[in-house]
């Protein structure tokens, strides 16, 4: 259901160009506007207009000003830039704890946790309300219904055994450009020894690296290549309602599972519609009707009990370690000479 | 009034027990505290350890691949913010580039604690030196690592929280328990207290009830009080009837002699002088016969006899011994009695020594050849009246006739000691009632009615 107000709906342009690359700048006008709630964040309009609209249905005299960034942008615009949000909501779990570590994010000790699993929130700053898989996305064509690996070494043993046919075929994020790449494959590291064998197995088979999930499941949809590892599972089962031609692989010995975080910058203005949006997406898993229509899967302990295989990446100091200068150039060291060998 | 012992007893456990009980909050306190802040500085000592441990020369240039246990093991107990740095030979190496300095650092090896502030917060940091490189070409580097302390106060809150659960706890059950020990303690008084309230009146043996050890001296001097006491009394006892005898028996015998002496005289001034010698002797045999019998009556009234007794027989003994010396001047004791029995709880001794008092009184100021009536009637007292046809009381003060040795205003022609009034009123007033003194309607007589409570 959309409301009549929302066709005021414009593209809404700043006077002065912040430092940050902003990808797109929208505005949601209340028609009895009373106060703006300013949002910087890294999930695309697609998916979060829905939960605007809603949270607007709630909050009727709020204007919200949607700015879509990276999630490097986002951490420069907050932590270095100083850029007035009232929000900042973004998939990198990693950058979202350092700002808040750092001193970057505000303290909302009021929410209502109830029922929040208590590794869905950090120092009462940092918020999930998202839990999304890392996952294998395989083209049908290439692997006959049955035939899909369960495990890494599942996948390894099947790229060494025909070399000839994953040649040039097997996709993965550039971890060098892609933040969330990098953390799936930094926790991929910390997880087990099979990455550094995998990496280097996928390097041989001259791996195509990609910045974003959404081009690699179109390769492989489209039978370019025959799998792609480390695909955000919430885009690829997206895509799966509209394209053929793939099908999602979540593996058994273990899955990562990153978490999509809302916090409240130092420099947020107005912190009171902040907080109501914290609190409208604490409550986002009880809204089926939202999740479906944002393709955003909500936090849920029940998954987890079910698939004992998904790993909710922990909150806490130690997703600081990847971000240090030095670890992330030798961890980047590394996996170049691992997967671009050429 | 002293402070009761016991109540000095349970505040001063009281005071006590707060004291133990502060002494223990702030014992359990800061041990816990320390504790807490010991397994804090721990933790950051075995992260700096472990960052030193990962410190290595790659191509003649110190680096490390900061390990993912070094900060994880940080998030394990709260959710603190952390921040590290490391710098070879003063240079940062990695790591928030403005964590400051150490104030001091420590040997190798060994962990430098302090507290600082760092942006906004005070952090808790330690310093570890670790040498690197090849024996020729060592840097010093130096690893900091610092986390906030919101956990750790709010473990401090939690333990103060218990600690003053406990120590209120402790306070309470010291304070309850004092209030039994205090209790405890006394019981023996109690006890003894109650040993000696309960006795009767004229029971002065001496207290056998146990007595803790430090109550027998007091004891033991209350025992010898009551044996002086006894002995007193015994002695006072006897000497009023010994005294009523002594004075008595020659009266009677120079009353006597002054009676045959009188036949046998002649003269009429010698038998006006035996006559005044009689009378003499007859009021100084009343007089010292009243204060004899006012001295028993303070002696008895202190511990008062409450046996049964009947008063209808009372009147009737008392009037038929008053009858002689009724005679004498034509007198009629006219008796005005119940036709039922009146028994009454009471001293049968003093109540006699009331009633005979008040009819000698009445006796004595009767005109001869006239009428006395004793009267007892039962409404909502008792009522023993006797009322006679002489002079009445005139105008005087009532009140002060009763007092000793008072005597009326218009009785200078008899003699008299002011002593029976005061007797009949310490018998009513030690029976719980009143005497009430009236002169009779029309001015002739006077009433006296001794009222007792039933």
């Amino acid at each position: 259901m959309r409301l009549a107000y929302l066709a005021a709906l414009i593209t809404w342009m700043p006077l002065a160009a912040p430092a940050f690359e902003v990808e797109e700048q929208l505005r949601y006008s209340a028609p009895d506007e009373r106060s703006v709630l300013r949002v910087i964040s890294t999930a695309d309009r697609a998916a979060f207009e829905p939960i605007i609209e809603a949270f607007q249905r709630s909050s009727p005299s709020v204007t919200v000003e949607y700015t879509i960034t990276g999630t490097t942008d986002l951490m420069q615009a907050i932590g270095t830039d100083g850029a007035v949000f009232d929000l900042a909501i973004s998939s990198a779990m990693d950058l979202q704890t350092k700002l808040a570590n750092d001193g970057f994010a505000r303290s909302y000790a009021g929410a209502d946790l109830d029922g929040l699993p208590e590794w869905a929130s950090w120092r009462d700053q940092v918020f999930a309300f998202t839990q999304e898989p890392a996952v294998l996305v395989i083209s049908t064509a290439d692997f006959p219904p049955g035939s899909a690996p369960q495990t890494r070494d599942d996948l390894i043993a099947i790229l060494r055994a025909d070399p000839e046919r994953f040649r040039g075929r097997v996709g993965t994020y550039d971890i060098r450009r892609s933040g969330f790449g990098y953390l799936m494959a930094t926790q991929d590291s910390r997880n087990s020894g099979a990455f550094w064998r995998l990496m280097e197995v996928m390097g041989r088979l001259e791996t195509k690296l990609y910045c974003c999930s959404g081009a690699m499941i179109q390769d492989v949809a489209e039978g370019e290549l025959a799998l792609a590892y480390n695909v955000l599972g919430s885009y690829a089962r997206a895509q799966a309602a509209q394209i053929d031609g793939f099908e999602i692989v979540e593996f058994d010995d273990f899955v990562n599972v990153m978490l999509r975080t809302a916090l409240i910058p130092s420099t947020a203005q107005n912190e009171v519609d902040a907080r109501r949006f914290i609190d409208f997406l604490i409550a986002f898993r009880n809204r089926p009707d939202l999740v479906d229509a944002s393709g955003l899967p909500a936090i849920s302990t029940n998954a987890l009990q079910t698939n004992s295989a998904l790993r909710p990446i922990r909150f806490g100091p130690g997703l600081l370690v990847f971000l240090d200068q030095l670890r992330r150039s030798n961890f980047l060291r590394n996996w170049e000479s691992s997967v671009v060998q050429n | 009034m002293h402070p009761s012992i016991r109540r000095r007893l349970f505040l001063q456990l009281s005071v006590v027990a707060a004291i133990l009980s502060l002494a223990f909050f702030l014992v359990l306190r800061s041990v816990a505290e320390r504790a807490a802040e010991g397994t804090q500085d721990d933790i950051l000592a075995a992260s700096a350890t472990a960052i030193a441990d990962s410190l290595r020369s790659e191509n003649a240039a110190v680096t490390l691949d900061l390990p993912y246990s070094a900060l994880s093991m940080l998030g394990t107990v709260s959710e603190d913010r952390v921040f590290y740095r490391v710098a070879v030979d003063g240079r940062t190496l990695t790591g928030y580039n403005d964590l400051p300095d150490p104030p001091r650092l420590g040997r190798p090896g060994e962990a430098a604690f302090h507290t600082h502030d760092y942006r906004g917060e005070e952090v808790r940091m330690v310093a570890v030196t670790r040498r690197v490189g090849s024996l020729n070409n060592t840097a010093q580097a130096v690893i900091t690592v610092a986390q906030t302390r919101q956990g750790l106060a709010a473990i401090s809150q939690r333990i103060t929280a218990t600690a003053t659960a406990v120590g209120t706890g402790f306070f309470l059950l010291a304070t309850a328990l004092s209030l039994f020990a205090a209790g405890s303690a006394l019981r023996p008084i109690d006890r003894l207290t109650g040993a000696v309230t309960r006795r009767g009146p004229k029971d002065l043996r001496p207290v056998t009830a146990k007595a803790p050890t430090e109550l027998v001296p007091l004891v033991d001097a209350l025992n010898s009080f009551m044996a002086r006491l006894r002995a007193s009394l015994l002695r006072t006892e006897d000497f009023i009837a010994e005294a009523a005898h002594r004075v008595r028996t020659p009266l009677a015998t120079v009353r006597a002699q002054a009676e045959v002496t009188h036949r046998k005289l002649n003269k009429p001034e010698h038998k006006q002088a035996i006559r005044e010698m009689i009378r003499a002797i007859d009021e100084s045999s009343r007089s010292a016969g009243q204060m004899l019998d006012h001295a028993m009556v303070t002696f008895r009234t202190d511990s008062l006899a409450r046996e049964d007794v009947e008063l209808r027989q009372l009147v009737t003994e008392t009037c038929d011994r008053l009858s002689p010396t009724a005679g004498l001047k034509d007198i009629a004791l006219q008796r005005d009695l119940p036709p039922d029995d009146l028994h009454m709880k009471a001293d049968k001794i003093l109540l006699q020594a009331a009633l005979l008092n008040i009819l000698d009184n009445a006796i004595k100021y009767s005109p001869e050849d006239s009428d006395i009536t004793v009267s007892l009637t039962r409404e909502d007292a008792l009522t023993l009246s006797v009322a006679d046809q002489g002079r009445g009381f005139a105008d005087m003060d009532l009140d002060r006739l009763m007092n000793r040795y008072e005597r009326g205003a218009n009785v200078h022609d008899v003699v008299g000691s002011g002593l029976g009034l005061t007797i009949a009123q310490d018998v009513a007033r030690a029976h719980g009632g009143t005497l009430s003194i009236a002169t009779n309607d029309g001015g002739s007589g006077a009433c006296v009615s001794l009222i007792l409570p039933l």
